[in-house]
């Protein structure tokens, strides 16, 4: 009984619970430092842009995402969302938003090049997170083959074979790609902004994403052999095409080829 | 032609040179045409098909955009033939479109690819063919939309309506089988579909899938099998239908229009030899001008996007051609949840709902010139087109139609409505329900009252002339505005149309009411209940004294 005692006495009483979260500690934090090494860069944005940045923050964000970044009813936490997901919400334009929908419209940015750069640094100053992507993984001179395959099996279901754009639920959609940044789109693959689910580096590898964007640009850059695209939206557009213009084209052709002269 | 032009032009020096060489051709064209006649008893023929007459009416020429365009697609398919080839063995792409090359993919896919990319003039034909094809069955509706609200259909033109009818359906499956062969991954999302709807048929879906495909979907069979339907059985089908009906209107002289010196006796026009068949072939490459137009400058089915078929990817705005777009749409339409699970089996009527549906809207349009005829108790033949308002009740329920067909085809584009008008699929959806239900049912009653409407105001024109905008003071002080009669050649459209009377009910030889008759009855009293009888010459002469 006393040595059963003394035994129990021996720990305090919060130990386990002290010991799990030790574990945690250092498993969660590992994960963190592992997983995020491999996209978050060094911080190099001084001390001042930082600054720059807080105060942008302060006065255009914060009544939604609050003072320290930790969300409101108005809008999530940014707490580790990165520089990549500022840089793409805002550059843009789709944040701030103009008003509360199904999901926040793109529109012609708010701020400036510099400024967002400010905004990006002051949110990933604060929490790691996905940094804004290299150069080299954006010149559109990668595997176009290998590009078009991964965006068919990943992306088209939302996005259209063609970029082109397509329904989600609730009147949410996929919008379009073609004219979309190289930068916006890498950006969008690693954040998931919205209802797109986050691609990670483990799914598709940074050169993968270097070869979706290749294919994207590529079929940007050439246009359809075949002629004109009608959006590419696929067998609507044609089947509309027809009856508009074909049919009505031909339709009007009887009527002149049959008109009583006056 | 030429050869009696000729001589008029010859130097004049040599009259007898030119008088003989006249007698000359014209005796070898007799001899030649004797030889040919002599053997074939062709002057019969010729005679019957030439002296047929067309009516000048641009609503006349449709079945022609739809024949023409046919012989675009025969054209162009050709071609297309000696470089496609339907095998579904996996190659590697190596040819010039860049963002393909090393994909593995079939033949076929990979031959489609190369009649777009490496055959020369093979993109163009092969848009050709599409829009063509697209034509074509567009060419058709709009051809049968005619031919039903002028009641062209009526005896003795009926069977003629049900040989059409299958030209659309064979055409409908002629254009499914021709989306099917590149083996994209378009028309494999589209054949998944169709299996799954074959698979949705209670107890025999499942076998009939395998049957069809050779085993699991999607197999190594399905594309060398749509082949031989698309290029071979079915165009076999088609022409042959095609000839019938073509000999058919042949037989029946072409309607007309009511007017002066037009009865249901005659035919008023031009004979096909020589004026319409000049005509004709103009407008043969008038057709195939569009057609060419739009292979040029747009494109169709653009392969390249959509890649190789493979099961797991769908593209969003995955569609069928417009064609099939009305199944596509009842498939969207259907509420979930139409299953329960007995005797350890779940029974699913999600598909054999809708398929039901279809098929019933399918043998409507089919019989219907024997319903309304059975419902008319009309055995008359008919040579003379009616005036859409003039069959007031039959215009509406051709307008409920339409628009229950409509509802089913744009729930189709329900995804591409939602994204281009900022709307919630969910709300397209619902809201394409409703209209499938409520559409015919509105679209009906209006028609009705729009054409009782546009009825009476003919019977005023014709009683009372036109408003001529002139007013006029009377010495009394009373302002009239003068109605100015029109012309009889006006009017004669106004007046000439058939009345018909709701059926009576009469006993039978035993002297009973059966309940057919009764049912048949009450059909007619809907048909022709609500009319507005054409204006008598009596009432004519009597019509601006009153």
């Amino acid at each position: 009984m006393a040595r059963k005692g003394s035994a129990a006495n021996r720990r305090h009483p919060l130990a386990t619970v002290a010991l799990i979260a030790i574990g945690l500690m250092f498993t969660g934090g590992g994960y963190a430092l592992f997983s995020s090494t491999a996209t978050a860069e060094t911080n190099t944005a001084s001390q001042t842009t930082i600054d720059e940045g807080k105060k942008l923050f302060a006065a255009n964000c914060a009544s939604c995402h609050g003072l320290d970044l930790q969300g409101t009813g108005a809008g999530p936490s940014l707490l580790g969302v990165g520089a990549a997901s500022v840089d793409f919400q805002v550059g843009t334009g789709r944040m701030p938003m103009a008003m509360q929908g199904p999901q926040a419209m793109q529109k012609t940015p708010q701020f400036t090049a510099d400024d967002t750069k400010a905004l990006a640094a002051y949110v990933a100053s604060l929490s790691p997170g996905p940094a804004v992507p290299d150069d080299s993984l954006l010149d559109g001179k990668g595997d176009a083959s290998n590009g078009a395959e991964l965006f068919r099996i990943n992306c088209a279901m939302c996005h259209n074979v063609a970029g082109a754009g397509g329904a989600l639920t609730e009147g949410k959609f996929a919008p379009a790609l073609t004219g979309v940044a190289a930068v916006h789109i890498y950006e969008a693959m690693v954040t998931g902004p919205q209802n797109m689910p986050v691609f990670n580096d483990k799914n598709l590898s940074p050169e993968d994403k270097r070869d979706v964007i290749t294919y994207l640009k590529y079929i940007e850059k050439n246009p359809s052999p075949g002629g004109y695209e009608l959006g590419s939206l696929g067998p609507v557009a044609e089947g509309l095409f027809v009856w508009i213009f074909g049919l009505g084209a031909i339709v009007a052709l009887t009527v002149w080829l049959t008109a009583k002269s006056n | 032609m030429s050869t009696v032009t000729t001589p008029d032009t010859a130097p004049a020096p040599a009259p007898t040179q030119s008088s003989s060489q006249r007698s000359s051709t014209s005796r070898f064209t007799e001899a030649a045409a004797n030889y040919i006649d002599e053997r074939t008893s062709i002057s019969g023929v010729v005679k019957e098909f030439g002296r047929k007459i067309f009516p000048d009416h641009w609503s006349f020429m449709l079945g022609e955009v739809a024949l023409y365009s046919f012989v675009v697609i025969l054209l162009t398919g050709t071609f297309l033939t000696f470089f496609f080839q339907a095998s579904m063995a996996e190659v590697v792409y190596n040819g010039s479109y860049v963002p393909l090359k090393g994909v593995e993919m079939s033949t076929a896919m990979s031959s489609t690819l190369n009649i777009s990319f490496d055959v020369r003039g093979g993109l163009l034909i092969r848009q050709i063919h599409h829009w063509a094809a697209l034509t074509f069955i567009a060419a058709i509706g709009i051809h049968m939309l005619r031919i039903y609200f002028t009641g062209a259909f009526r005896k003795p033109r009926e069977l003629n309506w049900v040989i059409g009818f299958i030209l659309f359906i064979l055409a409908l499956a002629e254009g499914f089988t021709g989306y099917s062969l590149p083996d994209d991954l378009l028309s494999g999302n589209g054949l998944r579909i169709i299996d799954g709807l074959i698979k949705g048929l209670p107890v025999v879906g499942t076998w009939i899938s395998f049957l069809l495909f050779g085993g699991e979907f999607p197999g190594t069979d399905i594309v060398g099998r749509l082949y031989s339907l698309h290029i071979l059985l079915l165009p076999a089908i088609l022409a042959v239908m095609l000839a019938l009906h073509l000999v058919f209107v042949v037989v029946h002289k072409h309607t007309q229009w009511s007017g002066p010196g037009q009865t249901k006796d005659n035919v008023v026009g031009s004979p096909i030899l020589p004026m319409f068949a000049a005509k004709a072939g103009g407008f043969f490459f008038i057709v195939f001008g569009v057609i060419a137009l739009m292979g040029t400058f747009f494109t169709i089915n653009p392969i390249w996007n959509y890649g190789p078929y493979d099961p797991s990817p769908v593209s969003a705005g995955t569609q069928p051609d417009w064609y099939i777009g009305f199944a596509d749409g009842a498939l969207r339409l259907i509420p979930p949840g139409l299953e329960f699970e007995l005797w350890n089996r779940t029974w699913s009527f999600n598909i054999i709902i809708p398929v039901l549906i279809l098929t019933g809207l399918i043998v409507a349009v089919l019989v219907y010139p024997f319903i309304e005829a059975w419902i008319t108790g009309d055995k008359r033949e008919h040579h003379l087109l009616d005036r859409p308002r003039n069959a007031p009740t039959r215009t509406a329920i051709g307008v409920a139609g339409v628009l229950f067909y409509a509802a089913l085809w744009g729930a189709a584009s329900s995804d591409l409505i939602a994204t281009h008008f900022q709307l919630s699929i969910e709300g397209v959806i619902h809201v394409n329900q409703a209209l499938l239900v409520l559409g015919p049912i509105i679209g009906y009653l209006v028609t009705k009252r729009v054409c009782l409407a546009l009825q009476k105001k003919d019977r005023e024109i014709a009683l009372h002339g036109f408003e001529s905008g002139r007013i006029v003071r009377l010495p009394g002080g009373e302002y009239i505005e003068v109605h100015q009669p029109v012309d009889e050649y006006e009017r004669w459209k106004l007046v000439d149309y058939n009345d018909y009377q709701p059926l009576m009910i009469r006993p039978n030889a035993q002297g009973k009411i059966t309940a057919v008759q009764r049912f048949r009855a009450g059909m007619s009293r809907w048909f022709f209940e609500d009319r507005i009888a054409p204006v008598s010459p009596k009432e004519i002469e009597r019509g601006g004294h009153h």
